[in-house]
């Protein structure tokens, strides 16, 4: 019983934050920023104290997997029949019992809230709630008397209450909310000194990123259903604990499925070619990037493919595209991480290099060094980021004192490569591989001149419809009252 | 005449007389301001009446029920207002957006927004919505186009875009009903009448190409107008009445693709629109078309989705359309070519914006959210690769509502002597809404149910139609 509570109180600490500052909000009623502080103190440290619970019951107990299933948040066709209810117990979430019937009345569909404490899960969970605890509280004197403190903190608690049901999801559907919550939430705080064009831009080109791997991460959930016939992971990565699960799909079903899960994933941890957002994402304030982009969000993606690791186990040829794909990224990020001017940039391709790393570590079966490179390296990079604005001063400070610049080091194979070469290295990794160009000239930019086009055709369309304008209407004049 | 169970009450013939009655008195009364008092109350008592009905409805337990002390059917000797599972949660939703509509005018726009001629048109709905007699569908169909094409008129804008393809709705839907007609049994119809009411129900919702008229609209009437012409989906509702019983499902799945295809354009070109009235029209057929392609790939859950769905954007998207209609009374014309800097005056309507823009998109924990699972899950059953694209329309959707939220409440705020703050009766509109687009998304369960429900029985209804039409072939 006291483990159930315990586990409710996880999901409960975050909930209960963002219902709380939300309804603030809403009702045009901020709480003081002491009471903000308090909230978001007590949110972090209950969450954080049932986290531990969690994982000294599970310790105690010799427990791998602790499932708490909350029963269906939505279930549909129960009552059809004795035979469809037996058929639910198998199968918890959608499906059909006969395909080729497409109007079968015993189609039903339950969508399942269930929790899973694991050894996947408890460490990413109590990585985000130790980590969101100290930028909660980092971010309580930063954001001290800033005009959007509210509406920093609101987003905070819709990302926290996402990474928590990111990790703890035993379906997923339920890792969907979370996913979505976290790139909302990051959308918008990117966005957050909304006086400005650019953090606005780089939070629009953020979500349409996060919009395109949601997209896949939606396909490739359906496409699990229909072939697993259920959106519970332990159904679709069969009985065994984390990793030591066997997929119940074959070879090329786990290769279709994979490529999709493989392009959400690389959307939501910025690797090629989404990779041109990270450092875009850094014009979000100092606390949201430290524990966002550098330590939880940009991890969720390996977070994703460690859920699904038995899939991949299922095929070589998709493991190696994961592998690729890392060794492509570390290599573009370790180029354009050289020559970023300034830190938060630097810092946020040095994170990538990383991630790229990880992702490789999870291609090549190395499940358990993934976890504990993503919780060092969330750690290190947290404190990197947040200690990056005095660092600059300290900097300065020290370069004052001994009256030059400090020493710049310099490279060995330096040398060795042609002036020309280096010159074109240097403008590659300096343009950021253009990676964002390329992805505007190829895909943006023609899909929005085709729009534009029959934009035009439209209303030249119209226009020849309506006849001559009349002068003088109500309606041309509300026009021009603006 | 078949037994219909009835209510206990007179619930319809109150809905659609008491709007009829506050345009009266709004005729009668000189001054605005007393209009929209006089319209506010009547669209109160309109939509307690229709959550009676409602409630009283599903007392019943039927999927369908007839007035009690039909005044109506005994003057005509049929069962003319029925209540059934689709349209007894879309009567109290429309009475709620009517009620929204009026209360949320500010005095800004009042002298263009006619409190009357809304009151006839939440009649003429509301009746709609409470028939089932093909001939008088298509007549309150007719009727309905009236208050838009006057109020067009009166602005001195152009009728004639809008005249010509609710001409062609009307024409051909009541073409495709004779030819119906003469067969003597529905069932019986052959493709070709059928053909003229799909593509007027098509017209109608707008699908490409036949979807100038409501740009036309938007950019023409006043905003309030356009949206309650389209927002009761109407178009869709003659498809579940007067197409859906008796068209093979081959038939119904070919123009689901059409409907797709709409779907995913006008999430595009909401993308590119530098026009907030314009983006908005392009996002509500967007989302309309999505309503239809559920409804067209007859599957239960399909048709459950499109059901949900089409609750959930009449809501979400009633709430957005109030909180641009808020916007635009404050500064004109919102243009989404630039910054507009509108979050520091009436950051309230921001988080409106944003959330009911994210709830018509089936954001996880907003109403929307399990309709369009449902409605994917349905499409892609059925067209396994063409069905992604409500996937493709949902992300460019997302897209499109951030790219605007930025566009309106971004910027350096927006610079005025007047004090633009939200008014109380706004304050109103955004808690209800608020509370009912979250409150429907973390609590699904009950009206997932019903549609599901209703779903299932006008599934059933289908399915003996055409068996029995083709028992009859053969």
């Amino acid at each position: 019983m006291l483990q159930f509570v315990m586990a409710l109180l996880v999901v409960a600490s975050s909930a209960t934050l963002l219902l709380v500052l939300g309804m603030t909000s809403l009702f045009r009623s901020p709480l003081r920023e002491r009471a903000v502080a308090t909230a978001v103190q007590l949110s972090s440290l209950v969450g954080l104290t049932a986290s531990m619970g969690m994982l000294a019951f599970m310790l105690s107990n010799n427990l791998h997997d602790y499932p708490v299933d909350l029963g269906d948040w939505v279930t549909l066709g129960h009552s059809n029949s004795a035979l469809q209810s037996d058929h639910s117990q198998l199968s918890p979430t959608l499906e059909s019992s006969d395909d080729k019937s497409h109007d079968d009345p015993s189609m039903h569909f339950h969508l399942r809230l269930k929790l899973v404490f694991d050894r996947l899960s408890i460490p990413f969970l109590i990585m985000s709630y130790l980590l969101c605890g100290v930028i909660g509280a980092f971010a309580l004197r930063y954001m001290h008397l800033e005009p959007g403190f509210h509406r920093f903190f609101l987003f905070y608690a819709v990302f926290q209450l996402g990474m928590v049901m990111t990790s703890l999801a035993g379906t997923i559907e339920t890792l969907f909310i979370g996913w979505e919550l976290v790139g909302l939430s990051s959308a918008l705080l990117v966005a957050f000194f909304h006086d400005r064009p650019a953090p606005v831009q780089n939070g629009l080109r953020v979500w349409s990123v996060y919009r395109i791997s949601d997209a896949a991460f939606l396909v490739a959930a359906l496409t699990l259903h229909h072939l697993s016939g259920s959106g519970d992971f332990e159904a679709l990565m069969g009985q065994g604990d984390w990793p030591f699960g066997v997929a119940t799909i074959d070879g090329q079903q786990a290769l279709s499925v994979g490529m999709l899960l493989l392009i959400a994933a690389a959307g939501k941890s910025a690797l090629l070619p989404f990779s041109g957002w990270l450092p875009r994402a850094m014009e979000g304030p100092t606390p949201s990037s430290a524990v966002f982009y550098g330590a939880l969000s940009v991890h969720l993606g390996a977070f994703l493919l460690l859920r699904v690791s038995p899939i991949l186990d299922k095929s070589p040829f998709l493991s190696a595209m994961v592998v690729v794909l890392g060794f492509l990224t570390l290599c573009f990020a370790a180029m354009a991480g050289r020559v970023q001017t300034d830190i938060k940039s630097a810092l946020a391709f040095a994170s990538l290099m990383q991630v790229s790393i990880i992702f490789m570590e999870i291609g090549l079966g190395l499940r358990y060094i993934a976890l504990i490179h993503i919780i060092g390296h969330a750690c290190i990079r947290t404190l990197q980021l947040v200690r990056a604005p005095s660092l600059l001063k300290d900097h300065r400070t020290l370069e004052n004192a001994i009256g030059d610049h400090l020493p710049i080091s310099t490279y060995f194979f330096r040398g060795l490569i042609p002036v020309a070469f280096r010159e074109r290295l240097y403008r590659f990794a300096l343009e950021r591989g253009r990676l964002d160009s390329l992805l505007d000239d190829f895909i943006a930019k023609p899909i929005f001149k085709a729009l534009t086009f029959a934009d035009r055709v439209e209303r030249r369309f119209t226009a020849i419809l309506s006849g001559p304008p009349k002068a003088d209407t109500q309606a041309n004049k509300s026009l021009t009252d603006v | 005449m078949p037994i219909i169970p009835e209510l206990n009450l007179p619930w319809l013939e109150c809905s659609i007389v008491l709007p009829l009655i506050g345009a009266a008195a709004c005729a009668i009364t000189k001054r605005k301001e007393a209009s929209q008092t006089i319209a506010i109350v009547f669209t109160w008592l309109t939509l307690i009446c229709t959550g009676c009905e409602f409630f009283d409805f599903t007392m019943l337990n039927t999927f369908e029920a007839s007035d009690h002390w039909d005044f109506i059917s005994w003057v005509s000797q049929q069962k003319i207002l029925v209540i059934d599972e689709l349209s007894a949660p879309l009567l109290p939703l429309t009475a709620l957006l009517y009620l929204l509509t009026v209360v949320s005018t500010l005095h800004t726009k009042t002298k263009r927004f006619s409190f009357g001629m809304a009151l006839i048109s939440e009649a003429i709905v509301l009746a709609t919505l409470s028939c089932h007699t093909p001939w008088l569908i298509i007549l309150l169909q007719a009727i309905s186009c009236v208050p838009p094409w006057i109020e067009l008129r009166n602005r001195g804008a152009s009728t004639r875009v809008f005249s010509i393809h609710m001409g062609l709705f009307l024409v051909l839907m009541t073409v495709g009903w004779l030819l119906i007609d003469k067969t003597g049994n529905p069932e019986n119809a052959n493709l070709i009448p059928v053909a003229f009411l799909i593509a007027a129900a098509l017209l109608r919702a707008g699908v490409i190409p036949g979807h100038l008229w409501m740009n036309d609209l938007f950019e023409n009437a006043s905003l309030g107008t356009a949206f309650l012409f389209v927002a009761p989906m109407t178009g869709a509702y003659v498809v579940m009445h007067l197409v859906l019983p008796f068209t093979p499902s081959w038939a119904m799945q070919s123009i689901a693709v059409l409907s797709l295809i709409t779907a995913v354009y006008s999430a595009g070109m909401a993308m590119i629109q530098n026009e907030a009235r314009r983006f908005f029209c392009y996002l509500f057929l967007s989302q309309a078309s999505l309503v239809l392609t559920g409804l067209e790939i007859v599957t239960t859950i399909g048709l459950t989705g499109a059901l949900c769905v089409w609750l959930s954007i009449s809501l979400s998207l009633g709430g957005f359309v109030l909180t641009l209609r808020s916007i635009e009374s404050r500064i004109g014309r919102v243009r989404l070519d630039r910054f507009n800097g509108m979050y520091e005056h009436t950051p309230t309507l921001g988080g409106l914006f944003l959330l009911t823009g994210l709830a018509s998109i089936g954001f996880p924990g907003t109403i929307g959210f399990v309709g369009m699972e449902l409605l994917v899950e349905g499409a892609v059953g059925v067209f396994p690769i063409a069905g992604l694209a409500v996937v493709v329309a949902a992300a460019l959707n997302g897209i499109a509502i951030l790219r605007a939220y930025f566009r309106i409440f971004t910027g350096k705020k927006f610079q005025t002597l007047a004090v633009l703050r939200s008014k109380p009766s706004e304050r109103f509109a955004v808690i209800l809404l608020a509370v009912l687009v979250l409150g429907g998304g973390i609590w699904p369960q009950p009206s997932v149910s019903s549609r599901h429900h209703a779903a299932n029985s006008l599934m059933k209804i289908r399915n003996d139609s055409v068996r029995g039409h083709e028992v009859e072939n053969k």
